[in-house]
């Protein structure tokens, strides 16, 4: 995901700032800089957490790299355009102890100045504040406090009963734990107040810096529509292919049935049926076709840096996970007596080896799509995360805004290396498709093997 | 080095409740419609095309061998033929030089009992001749002897003259 949006936001902001033409800030710069400030800018991009952290506090947003390409390159609750245009998407929000579900479209946050129902618009991401104070307001308060009870009435903007209100906006303070570590906690202002927000939700349980939230986001977001946007393409894609072939039955293959059908041809002779067999990969090749072809259709989609694409969606761990959690649970329900034996006792070796063997072949039914889920996502993001950073070369040599030429070498320099990154990236897009597709027709295979019966079928040819 | 990974808000590595429900309710949608509507079928047309040119392969290929069968046979049928004729051929060859061979012994035998014959007919009418001969010979020198006989014999050189007058009539005739 890397739009082009915070490119607008500081153009915008430095056309303001100098009103020099940006054609004659290019001719100043000659080539024999360029060289010299394309290794400063790496050592500058890898010193940026330093950067990023005098940044903080100020009021004046500043340009902090890694933040930035961070929110990029995570799932968010609208799809943003361009600087100040987004698409909607529709939010599910459930909230198990206020109020139980919560529908709304994400136009409703306003930009961001909205409260909604307790949730708030942090960073494109829905976060509930989880302030017990903030919903005693409102309704809640007929016992009174005191006399400036009846001031805060007249003044304030917000429902507490409903969770409505005006968002002033988000600041982020550092705190201290029981525990002693340090976190980043944000507070929403709302009426002058600060209320404490919950993270975005997640299922980690805090292990992965998430953490148990109050409230559980099942929102359409970015990622969730782009994948329904890849799927509805695929579908459409193959409903046109699989026409081909009921229309040109006893013909020659034609049009996008004849583009399509050496994918289809590929994926049998070169995955399904060397990893599965000849006689067992009929049952699985939709599968394998379907992973295959999600991954893919994602991957593109996500590499298009504008707004159908652009999201990071294989680059995001819940995805894999649920495709690796499919891969572990087609292989295992597939798996014959023949691979849980040399799972659980394998023949042929003395039985205190297999006293060891036994947990490690246990383990190893984990950590094959454990080491699928983890593959995926981290190519993809870490593509992602290359391209964003070499984009923000841009705002860095720019000085956010206060060096036009400094940007033109930005944009120059980041440019040829986001073309070769795009490149690259394409290959990996088809390349991690097929990685993914290859290794769980290699696991099934395994699962669905029968030794003894395949060597006579050798012989016997 | 978590505080690292943690400096920014790193949400990607946090599994979302949401996004695993929508991808797993969307990836397994896609997985059933295409699999029902488009993978089968594709994977049956193919399955049945693949089979359809493996026949019409066979198919050639028999055709092809039958062909060459076909042609082998053909050619066995041509040389018996040759064979034949030669055979034949030979055959009345054989058969003419026999006729010829006998027709020509007939011939030298016909023609040797001709000659045979005909040497017969020489030896009988020789035979004939000169028993017509010696008649006419024995009627002649009776005759000669009568005459002889009748004149008297006079003196020795008339008789002579005589005798050789009758001789030179019968030289005449």
């Amino acid at each position: 995901m890397f739009t082009f949006a915070p490119i607008y936001k500081n153009l915008g902001r430095f056309n303001q700032l100098t009103k020099k033409p940006l054609k004659q800030e290019i001719v100043k710069v000659s080539f024999k800089y360029l060289s010299v400030l394309s290794v400063f800018a790496f050592l500058f991009f890898f010193s940026t957490p330093t950067f990023a952290k005098g940044g903080e506090g100020e009021k004046a947003e500043k340009y902090d790299p890694v933040t930035t390409v961070m929110e990029h390159i995570g799932d968010a609750n609208e799809f943003h355009v361009w600087y100040g245009v987004h698409i909607p998407l529709p939010c599910m929000l459930y909230a198990p102890e206020h109020g139980g579900w919560s529908f709304f479209w994400s136009s409703a946050f306003d930009h961001g100045h909205a409260v909604v129902d307790g949730y708030v618009l942090n960073h494109g991401r829905v976060n509930r504040i989880a302030d017990a104070a903030y919903y005693s307001k409102g309704g809640h308060d007929d016992h009174g406090d005191d006399g400036h009870d009846h001031d805060d009435h007249a003044t304030e903007s917000h429902d507490g009963a409903h969770g409505h209100g005006h968002l002033e906006g988000i600041i982020k303070k550092k705190e201290t734990t029981a525990e002693g570590k340090e976190k980043e906690i944000s507070y929403a202002i709302v009426d002058g107040k600060e209320y404490k927000l919950d993270k975005p939700s997640t299922v980690d349980g805090g292990v992965l810096g998430g953490g148990i939230t109050s409230f559980y986001d099942f929102s359409i977001t970015k990622n969730v529509f782009t994948m329904i946007l890849a799927s509805l393409l695929l579908i459409f894609l193959f409903r046109a292919v699989a026409k081909g072939y009921k229309a040109n039955d006893g013909k020659a293959p034609s049009g996008i049935q004849s583009f399509m059908e050496p994918f289809f041809v590929f994926i049998r002779d070169e995955v399904t049926v060397p990893m599965i067999g000849e006689h067992k990969y009929e049952k699985f090749q939709p599968f394998i076709m379907t992973l295959f072809f999600f991954i893919l259709f994602c991957n593109l989609l996500g590499l298009i840096p504008f707004f159908p694409g652009s999201a990071n969606v294989t680059g995001n761990l819940a995805v894999t996970l649920v495709l690796a959690v499919l891969a572990f649970l087609v292989t295992n329900l597939n798996g014959n007596g023949h691979y849980w034996e040399h799972i659980f006792w394998m023949p042929g070796i003395p039985a205190w080896v297999k006293i060891i063997l036994t947990p490690v072949e246990v383990l190893g039914l984990f950590i094959k799509p454990f080491s699928l889920m983890i593959r995926l996502f981290a190519n993809i993001s870490a593509g992602h995360i290359i391209i964003l950073s070499l984009i923000g070369l841009i705002f860095l040599f720019g000085d956010n805004g206060a060096s036009v030429g400094g940007a033109a070498v930005g944009g120059v320099i980041g440019g040829l290396f986001t073309a070769f990154m795009n490149l690259i990236e394409l290959l990996v897009a088809f390349l991690q498709a097929f990685i993914f597709a290859i290794l769980t027709a290699s696991y099934i295979g395994a699962a669905v093997e029968d030794h003894h019966h395949h060597d006579e079928h050798e012989v016997a040819h | 080095m978590m505080d690292v990974l943690f400096l920014a808000d790193f949400s990607v590595i946090r599994p979302d409740p949401g996004l695993i429900l929508w991808t797993s309710v969307i990836f397994i949608l896609v997985w059933g419609i295409l699999g029902r509507m488009a993978f089968r079928p594709i994977q049956n047309a193919l399955k049945k095309r693949e089979n359809d040119i493996q026949d019409s392969l066979d198919e050639a290929k028999r055709a092809r061998e039958d062909m060459a069968n076909l042609k082998a046979e053909n050619e066995q049928l041509l040389i018996e033929a040759r064979e034949e004729r030669a055979k034949i051929l030979k055959e009345a060859k054989e058969v003419k030089d026999t006729i010829i061979e006998e027709a020509k012994q007939k011939a030298k035998e016909e023609a040797q009992k001709i000659v045979t014959n005909a040497k017969q007919e020489i030896e009988n009418q020789k035979m004939a001749a000169v028993t017509e001969v010696k008649n006419q010979m024995g009627n002649m020198a009776i005759e000669i002897a009568e005459k002889v006989l009748r004149k008297d014999l006079t003196g020795d050189k008339d008789q002579e003259a005589f005798v050789g007058r009758l001789v030179d009539e019968f030289k005449l005739n």
